[in-house]
């Protein structure tokens, strides 16, 4: 596949390195098969996204590393089905995206909360989008305050809640659906870095409890490793695959696995992409 | 005030809310007072606040039936501005091809002198409510529809994605992101243009009219009535002031969550 060639190019890959497998039959999780996007701006055409190809597991922490301004948030964009493809089509559970298909939660850097809605009503948030039973689903919101430990605090405001606190909720609101899939554009950027980390163990005790198939964004090299099952990283614009690395580290994974060998490796390994590129920024 | 806890916040607020304007107001009445004592300023040309006092004492009926009109082309006259100004604003602000035709037109509208085209309302719709009613809509419009277009364009991007991405339609996603996030801006457009309006609804009043505060006014000046003149000033400023009040009181209960609202949530929960 196209990742493999432009993986040889860069770096020897590892022992502990597989290449991307061809999945083909597989409906379940995300593929994208040559999905390109090129913005049309008045200065003319801005392409953002070179033709991508990759699958993502059901079910799988996927994490996208890539410097500023490389197409990630356009990745996002087109398997949430705000954006078309310019070229090439994406599959969600093996249905083509046209439109936006509700079966993805999304988390961004901000947290986004309606600051006229308490915590329970911008959980509700995509239940009354969608049309959804209030009634059946305000269990469920409550149970997921539960597990991002927001309990007591779903007549709250946004603004009375603390940054970490205000992000636990977006997260909920990104589950409450129920949708397969979690795209998260840095959802940790905007936090301090003790916050961030406590939140990195906990989204991955949350989607080792849900099961979801979880695409990250990040500007973290450690953070992606730490989380993902594999992690893609991306050129610098037009975005592109430059290589696609599995992390061998065994789950459930505590802070401590930042010390171990083949986790700083593989960080050190992925680091070089953007010093041979330029800085992360 | 002497209550069980006077170290309350709140009751401190209302003292500040309500003492301090007047305490100021008397300063400055008496501060009148003084000047046209002290540089002996003839009476035809600033009445003293004892005379303006006694005019409003024993006029008061007729003045308050003046009120009264003035009240009713005010009211209208802002209730058409944010009825029309708001779809306007979402138009333009909704629609950059609305925005290119629309909007550059009715920022040139706003720099025709409304004052100097108020007769023309006189010439088309006579000399009843309506030219009062459309000169204050005319004043009250402009500011509605600059407000309410930045409120309405100021909503984050992503907010409207994330709402789309859940299948929300497009009247959806007004409903709970964008215009709760431009209430705020639409307000403090209304309490411009509840103000403006009470000018409005006075230029109307000015240019042919047989009632009204602006009639009165125009009358009082005609015979060098200044006491009534300035009673009828006073009148206008507590107008402007109740519609204002009343609009106010309207932001606090429909945006209990903005910013600036935010003491009463602390104290309510």
């Amino acid at each position: 596949m196209k990742a493999a060639s432009i993986v040889s190019e860069t770096v020897q890959p590892a022992a502990h390195l597989r290449l991307v497998s061809d999945r083909a039959g597989d409906t379940s999780g995300i593929t994208l098969s040559g999905v390109s996007k090129t913005y049309r701006t008045r200065d003319g055409d801005v392409p953002s996204l070179r033709p991508l190809d990759f699958h993502i597991d059901d079910g799988e922490f996927f994490v996208v590393v890539g410097p500023s301004g490389c197409g990630k948030s356009t990745l996002l964009k087109l398997i949430s089905g705000l954006l078309p493809p310019t070229s090439g089509e994406v599959l969600v559970e093996g249905e083509k995206v046209t439109a936006p298909h509700g079966n993805v939660g999304i988390v961004f850097q901000n947290a986004l909360l309606l600051p006229w809605r308490n915590v329970l009503g911008n959980v509700m948030l995509p239940i009354d989008m969608k049309r959804l039973p209030r009634q059946q689903y305000l269990d469920r919101a409550r149970s997921l305050l539960n597990l991002v430990g927001l309990e007591g605090f779903e007549k709250k405001l946004p603004w009375q809640l603390s940054g970490g606190m205000q992000q636990r909720a977006s997260i909920c609101r990104a589950l409450v659906h129920d949708p397969r899939i979690m795209l998260m554009d840095e959802p940790f950027g905007a936090l301090d870095a003790l916050t961030r980390e406590r939140m990195n163990v906990e989204l991955m005790r949350i989607q080792r409890e849900t099961r979801k198939t979880v695409l990250l964004i990040t500007h973290s090299i450690p953070e992606a490793v730490f989380l993902a099952d594999r992690v893609l990283v991306m050129t610098e614009r037009p975005g592109a695959i430059a290589a696609i690395y599995d992390v061998p580290l065994p789950r459930p994974r505590s802070l401590d696995v930042m010390a171990d060998p083949a986790f700083t490796e593989l960080v050190q390994r992925i680091r070089k992409h953007f010093f041979s590129q330029g800085s992360l920024d | 005030m002497a209550e069980p806890k006077p170290q309350s916040a709140a009751s401190k607020m209302l003292n500040a809310a309500w003492v301090r304007p007047f305490l100021f107001l008397v300063f400055i009445v008496v501060a009148w007072d003084l000047s046209i004592r002290l540089f002996r300023i003839p009476a035809y040309q600033i009445p003293a606040p004892a005379d303006v006092v006694a005019v409003l004492r024993s006029d008061w009926p007729e003045l308050l039936r003046q009120c009264w009109p003035t009240t009713y082309a005010t009211v209208w006259g802002f209730l058409f501005s944010a009825l029309f100004g708001i779809p306007v604003a979402m138009l333009i602000a909704g629609s950059k091809t609305v925005e290119s035709y629309v909007y550059p037109l009715l920022v040139f509208s706003q720099s025709v002198p409304k004052i100097a085209i108020a007769p023309l309302f006189v010439v088309w719709f006579g000399f009843g409510i309506l030219p009062k009613v459309i000169s204050a809509f005319l004043l009250g419009f402009f500011p509605v529809v600059v407000s309410a277009v930045q409120g309405f364009k100021s909503v984050d991007p992503d907010m409207v994605d994330l709402a789309r991405a859940m299948q929300g339609s497009r009247f959806q996603v007004f409903c709970a992101v964008n215009l709760p996030h431009a209430l705020p801006a639409i307000f403090s457009g209304l309490k411009v243009s509840v103000t403006l309006a009470v000018v409005g609804a006075v230029v109307g009043e000015f240019v042919g009219s047989n009632s009204g505060i602006g009639y009165v006014m125009q009358r009082s000046i005609g015979t060098f009535d200044l006491p009534t003149m300035f009673a009828a000033l006073v009148l206008l400023a507590l107008l402007g002031v109740i519609l204002f009040w009343i609009v106010d009181r309207i932001e606090k209960l429909v945006i209990p969550w903005h910013v600036s609202q935010r003491e009463d949530v602390i104290f309510a929960s």
